[in-house]
């Protein structure tokens, strides 16, 4: 019997920077009803001609192997990566965080912001906006603990991700 | 294709490149209708006589009957339609071929590049509508990347897992001169689909196929797509092996019919014989099908004991709802070819004493005669559907035919009845199932085949969606033969109304029907009708002696089904066989439909 259990997959899908592209991805995913927990994209070639999207999603071995092959035969897609299943990888996102407060609230904040490593990026007399880089986790558990004390605003990046080591990509 | 164009001429408009392209990638015949947006391809296509354009009555038949074209001749079929409204109406045939993968390039009007997304008039956001109904899409929005589009959209419909493949393409960009450049050989960039199989999987189907005992060897619309030559491998493994040999909807005629190794179609209409080989087999073959839902019944009972090798160009047909054992991605021909080098070179013999049982096993279910029906042949007795096409087999033996369908019981019918020796003789819209597919596919495939047989066997309802193209057969003489077994219901509709929600016949009987034999006459067609069974050979001896198109309307039982038949959700040992086999039929009545499989279509 195939594996029913369910696991988070990161994937890099190297593809063609033309137009249309990043909807034939988003397509494939609704249309087919695969989840979608994180979307990234960004050109990566100096010229402009490459463009990397990394996607998190979740779903049984079945599943993942699926989005992957189906991912593999959109025509501008160079490479899919499953850098969940391939070795070590690092996964970041950056999150913008504001936060509005005085007194107290405001002290643990910056504290918390420290222990963090946030940076504070904009600050006025009741609000900070911290910056944020890390794991998701990471963000997820910083954001818990500045919802009670004043969170009114997340702005997340999504997370981008690469394997470990010496190999690339292509 | 990139920056490896050798050289390059201007042309003195975007539509004469496209043509200029068109005819270096083979085109000689379009099927397309004009409209403002395309008016510029129209000029052009005026002044030269390299490419032959047909004129169909409606885009959505444009792209069916280049479907045809595309599955009788093993080419790419070429469809030009305009913007708006014209590419709306070619939705339905693109994402038909998507699902047959059939090769297909759909021409688009498109309104100028400065008023896209304007709400101009017939503007639609084509390449947005299209791009899941396509294999891939194209908007051209700069002259100089015409040619390299064109070409390109060639490559891809024909390559690879073979799909339709839309090119937009914007007024302004059809007038304003246009480089044109050769066809490039270079590789594509991104795009560079697998052919050649493994040879360690090749040689693990190999030791699970030698040692098997009750194999089956299932085959599917990929060995059609991959060509004849496949078709001829396909037989030399078969008959190498001694295995038995069944085939999906999409793959008839790629293995002949008529060879006792054949055990017919599998699935949900599929024969006894077919269905429970594949539940008792211990090693299975799978080679260009993609187990779909009409094949495996319910899945978690599908063949459960038998280990599986799949082989198919496209990996993501790979363990897609059935896992698979041995995975080998490439394509038919190349599989084939391996298996059978792997197979001699093998020293390994393999029992033959359990493939001898299995054969006997098989034969008693294929005594059992599950397509067995019984006609009345006094004089004035009702014509059974079944009946009317063995005598139509019977009556094109011998003679060059292609067959083409519309969607539901006739279809099922000409699967089970009519026997495809050959392959590319079958056009049966199996995926999408649509509609209104059969007379322009057999319009597409007389136009390759000037002067063989083609018939469209096709039921009252159906026909009548795209019967507009009985105009396109007047102008163009295509002595298409339309075969409509007429028992005046949705007849599948009605089946399941009966089967499944306890005869209530919710709006599926085809009220108000015309008189097929004047509506041929009204569109200079030869119309004939048989209302008993006396009348059947009559009425086909007249239809294929006529050099015209025709519509023989054939009167027929309304109450029959479509047996055997795989009830949703079902295993294939579920079977229902028909009134024939009443006594003995297992106990299975098919009453216990699971709620489960009430929601499966």
């Amino acid at each position: 019997m195939p594996d029913s259990s369910m696991r988070s997959a990161t994937i890099s899908v190297l593809v063609e920077n033309e137009s249309g592209v990043l909807a034939r991805v988003i397509g494939l995913f609704s249309g087919r009803g695969y989840n979608i927990d994180s979307l990234t994209v960004a050109p990566v070639e100096r010229d402009g001609s490459k463009s990397r999207i990394t996607i998190v999603t979740s779903g049984t071995e079945m599943v993942i192997e699926q989005i992957k092959a189906q991912l593999g035969r959109l025509v501008p897609v160079y490479r899919v990566l499953d850098l969940s299943r391939e070795g070590p990888h690092l996964a970041r996102e950056l999150a913008l965080i504001k936060v509005v407060g005085t007194g107290n609230a405001r002290q643990e904040a910056l504290r918390l912001a420290d222990a963090f490593r946030a940076r504070v990026i904009d600050a006025s007399t009741e609000s900070f906006i911290f910056e944020l880089t890390g794991a998701t986790d990471k963000l997820d558990a910083f954001l818990d603990l500045m919802r009670p004390i004043g969170l009114v605003e997340v702005s997340r990046t999504g997370v981008a991700a690469i394997a470990r080591g010496k190999t690339a990509i292509e | 294709m990139d920056g490896t164009i050798l050289s390059t001429e201007v042309m003195k408009s975007g539509a004469e490149a496209l043509l200029r392209a068109l005819k270096a990638q083979g085109v000689d015949v379009i099927f397309g209708y004009p409209g403002g947006a395309v008016l510029p391809i129209y000029d052009a296509l005026f002044q030269q006589n390299a490419i032959r354009h047909i004129l169909v009555r409606h885009e959505q038949a444009a792209v069916h009957a280049a479907e045809g074209y595309a599955r009788s001749t093993g080419k790419v079929g070429v469809v030009l339609v305009t913007s708006g409204p014209g590419a709306t109406n070619a939705v339905t045939g693109l994402v038909d071929a998507l699902m047959d993968s059939i090769p297909v390039v759909c021409l688009t009007g498109q309104v100028p590049t400065h008023l896209i997304g304007n709400d101009a008039f017939q503007e639609a956001d084509t390449t947005g509508i299209t791009r899941q109904a396509t294999k891939h899409n194209y908007l051209v929005k700069r002259s100089e990347d015409l040619a390299r589009v064109v070409h390109e959209a060639f490559h891809v419909a024909k390559t690879g897992r073979p799909g339709p493949v839309l090119i937009d393409l914007p007024k302004d960009i059809l007038i304003a001169p246009a480089p044109y450049s050769e066809p490039s050989f270079a590789p594509h960039r991104s795009y560079r689909p697998r052919t050649m199989p493994d040879a360690v999987r090749i040689a693990e189907a190999i030791q699970l196929l030698k040692r098997s005992e009750r194999p089956i060897v299932y085959t599917g619309g990929g060995v059609i797509n991959a060509g004849p030559e496949a078709a001829k491998l396909l037989i030399e493994f078969v008959r190498l092996t001694g295995f038995p040999c069944t085939s999906t909807l999409m793959g008839l005629g790629a293995y002949p019919a008529s060879d006792p190794q054949f055990l017919g179609m599998l699935g949900m209409h599929g024969t006894y014989e077919a269905n429970l080989a594949m539940h008792q087999a211990d090693v299975m073959l799978n080679l260009g099908a993609r187990f779909d839902d009409r094949v495996t019944g319910r899945l978690n009972a599908f063949s459960p004991g038998s280990k599986k090798i799949h082989g198919d160009i496209d990996p993501s047909s790979i363990n897609k709802s059935v896992a698979v054992d041995v995975a080998i991605i490439g394509d038919a021909t190349e599989i084939l070819r391996a298996l059978i080098a792997a197979w001699k070179k093998d020293s390994y013999k393999q029992d033959r004493a359990p493939i001898a049982q299995w054969w006997q096993q098989i034969d008693v279910w294929r005594s059992k005669q599950s397509l067995r029906y019984t006609q009345n042949r006094d004089p004035g007795s009702i014509i059974k559907p079944q009946y009317a096409i063995e005598q139509l087999y019977k009556a094109t033996r011998g003679r060059e035919t292609f067959i083409t369908t519309e969607v539901g019981q006739h279809q099922m019918w000409a699967a089970q009845y009519f026997k495809f020796d050959k392959p590319n003789r079958w056009m049966t819209s199996g995926g999408l199932g649509t509609m209104g597919y059969g007379l322009p596919a057999a319009m597409g495939v007389q136009i390759a085949h000037p002067d063989a047989l083609v018939i469209d066997i096709a039921g009252e309802a159906s026909i009548l969606m795209n019967i507009q193209e009985m105009g396109t057969l007047a102008q163009y003489r295509l002595p298409v033969k339309i075969f409509i077994l007429n028992n005046q219901y949705m007849g599948m509709v009605r089946q399941w109304q009966e089967l499944l929600h306890g005869n209530r016949y919710s709006e599926s009987y085809s009220e108000a029907l015309p008189d097929f034999v004047k509506l041929a006459e009204s569109f200079h067609a030869v119309g004939l009708r048989a209302e008993t069974v006396d009348d059947l050979d009559r009425v086909i001896a007249e239809m294929l002696a006529v050099d015209r198109p025709v519509i023989a309307d054939i009167c027929v039982d309304q109450k029959e089904n479509v047996f055997p038949m795989i009830p949703s959700g079902a295993a294939h040992n579920e079977m229902l066989l028909g009134p024939e086999h009443k006594a003995d039929s297992g106990g299975y009545t098919g009453k216990s439909v699971t709620d489960e499989g009430l929601v499966l279509v």
